[in-house]
């Protein structure tokens, strides 16, 4: 995909290109206001991965991780936390299990 | 003779196959995934993954091809609405426990899965919902009968209900952080593909005769030692059922209080375990695929303990419906042995038993039991063993 400086970049842990290969070596840019806008562009894109990173109710997931630059997102109920064209988000796993 | 064995472990799929030299385990998928249940569906030969993921939540995974190429499957997903009472915990719920809390359900954990007539297919979950396809797994959806039912407080997708829950539950949620309960058997009877039973830990048993349209209890004779009335008719914990297909009629109960057999469809059950033969605690349950008397279960030292009593392992086998049972020990390691079997980690078909504990072993025995060899020792906990 050619790439466009005005919208958000979406960087993702390893773990998930093991779920959604189409994803790798990709560059991923949304088009995105929220948390929740970013999450519906990648299930557009590699669907399926809505479900990977929340719950039936949009909620992130309990050991999944969602940052603004380095900043943890504040809302994982509601994904509000608002990004815009500057922002470089990091989808990651949250350092737990065994 | 039997070819295959699937194998659900904490850490991925695994299949036995019946080489010449014996039987051979190779990792057929999900490597370092919860593998919770693996099964074949009989209709088309496709094999279906209850999986676990540590971060990605619950997904259910099937093959094509045998095992060798897995992709995610439909998902099961509580539709919006979909609430339940929860059992209050001190520190763990949010309330004060005098007032019902309702909680949205999100799909905590997928648990067991059964194969109906050819094109149904049954999920059950945690917490305690029946999901059902009947487009061969194209699409799952939440039995609402069932999730509605009295028993669990009426219609909370139109209201509050009746604020009362008898389904208490299951420890096997706690990883969740979630005192939920757990629908973890699901049998169809080959008669009437219409016949359904469902046993949830903890509530009992269900019974519909009209393909999940409607349910009702099936829990007269059922004696729960840990309530005030201990033949109440919720709140009992089974901890597995299994119907012989042959004398559908015939279904067995493996309980938190004991083993329990049925010769008249679940209309009633008779406590038949014997102490003496250390046959009272266990998880798992096998019903003979002809003879609706025969059934094995793996004993477990009673529930204070919980792990094969006193380091000797063995399984306990019926053939007149539990009036007397045999200790099977041939060939089961006798000193220091502390596996724990679960409840879906028993199977067997013709004459073929197999069950792995949670220790990483697998124990097989081609002659009903009489005789066993252990095929593994080093895998992951398992969760589920299931004859391909």
């Amino acid at each position: 995909m050619e790439s466009k400086t005005s919208m958000a970049r979406v960087e993702f842990t390893r773990h998930l290109y093991t779920y959604f290969p189409a994803l790798e070596g990709e560059t991923v840019e949304v088009d995105a206001e929220t948390i929740a806008d970013v999450v519906q562009e990648m299930e557009k894109r590699a669907p399926g991965f809505a479900f990977y990173v929340c719950d039936e109710r949009g909620r992130l997931r309990p050991h999944v991780n969602v940052f603004i630059g380095e900043e943890r997102i504040a809302d994982r109920v509601g994904l509000t936390d608002r990004v815009d064209a500057s922002s470089r988000i990091f989808i990651l796993q949250a350092l737990s299990g065994g | 003779m039997q070819k295959q064995i699937l194998v659900g472990t904490r850490k991925g799929t695994f299949i036995f196959d019946r080489e010449p030299s014996g039987w051979t385990p190779r990792l057929a998928g999900h490597a370092g995934v919860g593998s919770n249940f693996v099964a074949r569906n009989p209709h088309d030969g496709s094999l279906w993954a209850l999986l676990g993921h540590g971060h990605w939540g619950a997904k259910v995974s099937r093959s094509d091809d045998g095992g060798k190429t897995w992709r995610d499957a439909a998902q099961v997903m509580y539709p919006e609405g979909a609430r339940y009472i929860d059992g209050w915990v001190p520190g763990v719920s949010a309330g004060d426990g005098k007032t019902p809390t309702y909680k949205d359900a999100t799909l905590l954990q997928l648990w067991c899965i059964a194969f109906g007539a050819p094109g149904s297919i049954y999920i059950g979950t945690i917490p305690g919902g029946l999901f059902e396809s009947h487009d061969g797994g194209e699409s799952f959806a939440l039995n609402r009968p069932l999730w509605n039912h009295d028993s669990r407080g009426g219609d909370l997708f139109a209201g509050e209900g009746t604020g009362k829950t008898h389904w208490f539950g299951t420890p096997a949620a706690g990883s969740s952080g979630e005192f939920a309960p757990g629908l973890h058997s699901i049998e169809v009877d080959p008669r009437d593909p219409n016949h359904l039973y469902v046993a949830v830990s903890t509530a009992g048993v269900l019974e519909s005769k009209d393909g999940g349209k409607s349910w009702h209890g099936a829990n007269a004779g059922l004696i729960n030692d840990h309530l005030p009335n201990p033949t109440a008719e919720w709140g009992h914990d089974a901890h597995f059922i299994a119907l012989c297909p042959a004398q559908p009629d015939h279904v067995w109960q493996q309980n938190h209080t004991g083993v329990f057999y049925s010769s008249d469809a679940a209309k009633s059950w008779t406590r038949v375990s014997d102490k003496d033969q250390g046959v009272h605690f266990g998880f798992p349950v096998a019903v003979d695929p002809e003879r609706g008397d025969t059934a094995w279960v793996v004993p477990g030292r009673s529930d204070d303990q919980r792990m094969a009593i006193d380091g000797a392992l063995f399984v306990a086998r019926t053939e007149d419906g539990g009036k007397s049972w045999t200790q099977l020990r041939e060939g089961l390691p006798q000193s220091n042995a502390w596996d724990v079997v679960l409840r879906h980690a028993l199977g067997n078909a013709g004459d073929a038993l197999a069950f792995g504990s949670t220790t990483g072993n697998l124990y097989v025995s081609e002659d009903r039991g009489d005789h066993w060899a252990c095929v593994a020792n080093n895998l992951p906990p398992i969760y589920s063993v299931r004859f391909g």
